[in-house]
């Protein structure tokens, strides 16, 4: 009863969207006041509808309704709740539901947040959003549905991929589609804003929160998975430019840029066409990201089903949404403008420096990422592009980015010079100099330039607060004062670009991390990285679902006891798989990690790992989220503001 | 003013390309999948365009210990019987889990050829010497340039080549036993 509840819940779901998309558009086109006001509240219904679908699966997932096909191929009775609840998103029909609920959520904020837009943008913006979301909730009805019945109904369910029962992972998918859906937004203002014909600094300002929210959920989001892969797998990496992962950076190179090209719109009135095609290039490459690698085209090494029909209307419904924009795009845009003028040496100039790198490392990426898939359709070639590739072409883009990240800032609006702004750097180019130097006596150039850029890049960051407050040029007070005075978005700003600089040297410890594979006897000790680790036993350990093999490890170090590990294999016999389970000790200057391999004649095939600085590399990425969310509650921001400002000075006059 | 219409002209052709490169990247997305639905293409097969060609040619490699002397690829083609030639390496994890496997085939009276890809000559033999050592002739390609000309994948990687010299089989990753029963010995007999 409650699984058809939720089916027919996802079926008005698909007529609110589709009412969603049309009424509010011919309202704004008709200028029709009723109609137009129609758009939150229907935004609103859809995600009541979906809400309610979500709801019944959850349900029917807690109770272990084994009826219902979805939970019967990916959960089991004896399953703990919690991953009874998040194991909803775990597969394909769960996640993809997921996925729509998030963006009826976008619909609905749009309703809440945006009262204050003219009603004209916000029935179009909401419009568009429903004949996005009308699309994907019929794929979700249609070819990929979550309440499909099963008769008779199994008395056990098949259990879930055990990787993914895992505190990391079951927190991953909300928080990345998120960032992904919550893309979905600027891409509806930019729509919105091609009919209306019309680009201006309220758009920017209404247009760059979204954005900014979109992009912190996507950076955390990314930042779990590669953490999720570095503890899980078991490879002692953190990013291996796999199709998957490159996949969820497209959109986090693009929205990045997004984020900043909307600066120069708000701010100069300038960019305008340029910021339109980013955000309709961010949500698009989300949309490949979430849907293309689904359908099983990319090789990957996160094993998704391949089922190239569901891929086919997945690859109709992107065709649709990207094709009607960018062909809306080629039509409109060449309408919009240009009013903005500056000259190359500017703050503009040094964002559009950034943007052209940025879009720069996506083209690579793209690039790496999909070029196999073309040679073989083109030449018949089958070849793979791996680190190598991405790391030579990365590198290069990357370090003209980290010097625009610090000295742009220190640039003036509209014309700047660039030698005092160079000459107010150099503490920050001393400190990385130093860093770089005392880092180079102990190991290659390349690690030690990697952390001679991350001191650059957080000295830096801070450098235009220091400047703001006239740090030790005027008195102490006077200098609080101005630091009290400092908008929050400045610091959101200079704690993103510093949290970029923390992942850099997680990235440079990386680089100069020490491993080692060995095959010991329990009592054997080997030597790693400064610490003796010696193997003490191999034992059995029984679980809930599964049944361990554990190595008990002490790591010393002067003859001191650092750290007892237990890296295991897992293997569960109902799913007939095996995990490994990674031993991770930190001190978040360095990770001691190892890792059970296969066990032959009494010894034990280990891999260990001493890795530099590693949480710094996700550390960063939560403090680049922080500092996003941050500039997000700068009340400057907050959307309708400056039009209640307007407002508010109409009544005082 | 007559310049304008031409110039807007350029500006609308430039503003329509995003939807062009799109279309392209649509339609070839489609082939593709197209191709999966008839079994044409598999994403995740790793193909050596060296099956049913002969041997890359190389000079003799240097000797990787406990072997005494290396072998190139006029020592393979004057083998006089089928080789399986083996790319390994002492810091390779899949290597270790393969290992049984070749001891068995070793064991079974397979010529087994090593050649050690991009390793410390040190670690390989030491790894030989504790896990026991399969290979009837062991060489090393430390800089990784002959295993290049092989279209090496990854390590592990083995080649069945058969008594004229041609590359008759490949498998990219360890050799299970079910592959070495279903695949390997049955090309061995054939080309016995």
């Amino acid at each position: 009863m409650i699984p058809e509840l939720g089916h027919f819940a996802l079926a008005l779901a698909v007529v609110i969207a589709a009412a969603q998309a049309i009424l509010p558009l011919i309202g704004a086109h008709r200028r029709d006041a009723a109609l137009m006001a129609s758009a939150p509240a229907l935004a609103f219904g859809q995600f009541l509808a979906l809400a309610l679908a979500f709801g019944a699966l959850l349900w029917s997932s807690v109770v272990s309704d084994f009826s219902v096909y979805n939970i019967a191929e990916n959960s089991q009775s004896v399953k703990p709740l919690l991953y009874k609840i998040t194991g909803i998103w775990g597969d394909h029909e769960g996640s993809i539901l997921l996925w729509c609920l998030i963006l009826a959520i976008c619909g609905a904020l749009v309703g809440v947040f945006g009262r204050a837009l003219p009603a004209s943008v916000r029935a179009r913006v909401i419009g568009v959003l429903g004949a996005t979301s009308a699309g994907f909730v019929l794929f979700s009805l249609t070819v990929s549905n979550p309440f499909v019945r099963l008769w008779p109904p199994p008395l056990e369910g098949h259990g879930m991929n055990p990787l993914l029962e895992d505190p990391g992972l079951a927190f991953h998918p909300p928080i990345l589609y998120a960032g992904y859906v919550g893309f979905a937004i600027p891409f509806a203002f930019a729509l919105a804003a091609l009919i209306e014909g019309r680009v201006d600094a309220a758009w920017g300002r209404w247009v760059r929160p979204w954005a900014l929210a979109a992009w912190a959920f996507l950076t955390g989001g990314i930042a779990l998975g590669s953490w999720w892969s570095y503890y899980v797998l078991g490879w002692g990496g953190y990013w291996f430019w796999d199709p998957v992962e490159n996949a969820s950076l497209l959109p986090w190179l693009a929205g990045t840029a997004l984020v900043h090209s909307a600066i120069v719109v708000e701010k100069r009135d300038a960019l305008k066409i340029w910021t339109v095609l980013l955000a309709i290039g961010t949500f698009s490459m989300s949309l490949c990201g979430t849907f293309l690698v689904r359908s099983g085209i990319l090789n990957s090494v996160h094993a998704f089903a391949n089922d190239p029909a569901r891929g086919v209307f997945i690859l109709v419904l992107l065709a649709l949404v990207i094709g009607t924009a960018l062909a809306l795009f080629a039509w409109r845009a060449p309408s919009l403008l240009p009013t903005g003028i500056f000259a190359p040496l500017s703050r503009e100039g040094a964002l559009v420096l950034n943007n052209i790198l940025l879009c720069s490392i996506a083209a690579v990426v793209f690039t790496g990422t999909t070029y196999p898939l073309f040679a073989q359709l083109l030449a018949g070639a089958q070849l793979s592009v791996g680190a190598p590739f991405f790391n030579a072409t990365v590198l290069p883009l990357a370090i003209p980015l980290f010097a625009a990240m610090v000295v742009g800032p220190m640039l003036s609006w509209k014309r700047a010079a660039l030698a005092p702004a160079l000459m107010r750097l150099w503490w920050v180019a001393l400190a990385a100099l130093a860093i770089g130097l005392i880092a180079s006596l102990r190991t290659d150039a390349l690690p030690a330039f990697g952390f001679a850029a991350s001191a650059w890049l957080i000295a830096g960051a801070f450098a235009e607060i220091v400047e703001r407050a006239r740090l030790f040029r005027v008195s102490l007070g006077a200098s609080l004062a101005r630091l009290a005075g400092i908008p929050l978005a400045a610091w959101g700003a200079a704690i993103a670009h510093a949290g970029m600089g923390i992942t850099v040297a997680g990235i440079a410890g990386m680089a100069i991390a020490d491993h080692r594979i060995v095959a010991i006897h329990p009592g054997e000790t080997v030597e790693l990285g400064g610490y003796r680790w010696t193997l003490e036993d191999l034992r059995d350990a029984p679980g809930p679902n599964y049944t361990a093999r554990l190595a008990d490890i002490r790591v010393t170090r002067n003859g001191q006891t650092i750290a007892l590990m237990s890296p295991g294999r897992r293997s569960y016999p109902l799913q007939r798989t095996a995990t490994t389970d990674t031993a991770i000790r930190t001190n978040l200057l360095r990770d001691l990690y190892a890792v059970l391999g296969e066990e032959r004649d009494g010894k034990a095939v280990l891999r260990l790992h001493v890795n530099i600085l590693a949480p710094w590399i996700w550390l960063g990425a939560l403090v680049m989220a922080f500092g996003g969310g941050l500039s997000l509650v700068d009340r400057r921001l907050r959307i309708g503001a400056p039009v209640r400002r307007a407002a508010a000075r109409a009544v005082s006059a | 003013m007559s310049g304008l219409p031409a110039r807007g002209l350029s500006r609308r052709a430039l503003l329509g390309i995003p939807l062009l490169a799109a279309a392209a990247a649509g339609g070839g997305f489609y082939l593709l999948l197209r191709r999966m639905e008839a079994g044409r293409y598999d994403p995740h097969a790793v193909d050596n365009p060296l099956v049913g060609h002969p041997i890359p040619e190389f000079a003799a490699l240097p000797a990787q210990a406990p072997a005494e002397t290396g072998f190139g690829s006029a020592d393979l083609r004057a083998a006089g019987r089928p080789v399986l030639v083996n790319f390994f390496a002492s810091w390779c994890v899949p290597c270790r889990i393969e290992h049984p496997s070749l001891m068995a085939l070793a064991k079974s009276g397979v010529p087994i050829w090593g050649i050690a890809y991009k390793d410390r000559s040190a670690d390989a033999a030491k790894l030989l010497d504790e896990d026991g050592n399969p290979y009837a002739r062991l060489a090393r390609d430390e800089s990784g340039r002959v295993s290049i000309d092989w279209g090496l994948y990854g390590v592990p990687e083995t080649f069945l080549i058969d008594r004229g010299g041609i590359v008759r089989g490949h498998w990219a990753g360890p050799l299970s036993e079910d592959t070495v029963r279903d695949e390997v010995s049955p090309l061995l007999r054939k080309y016995a």
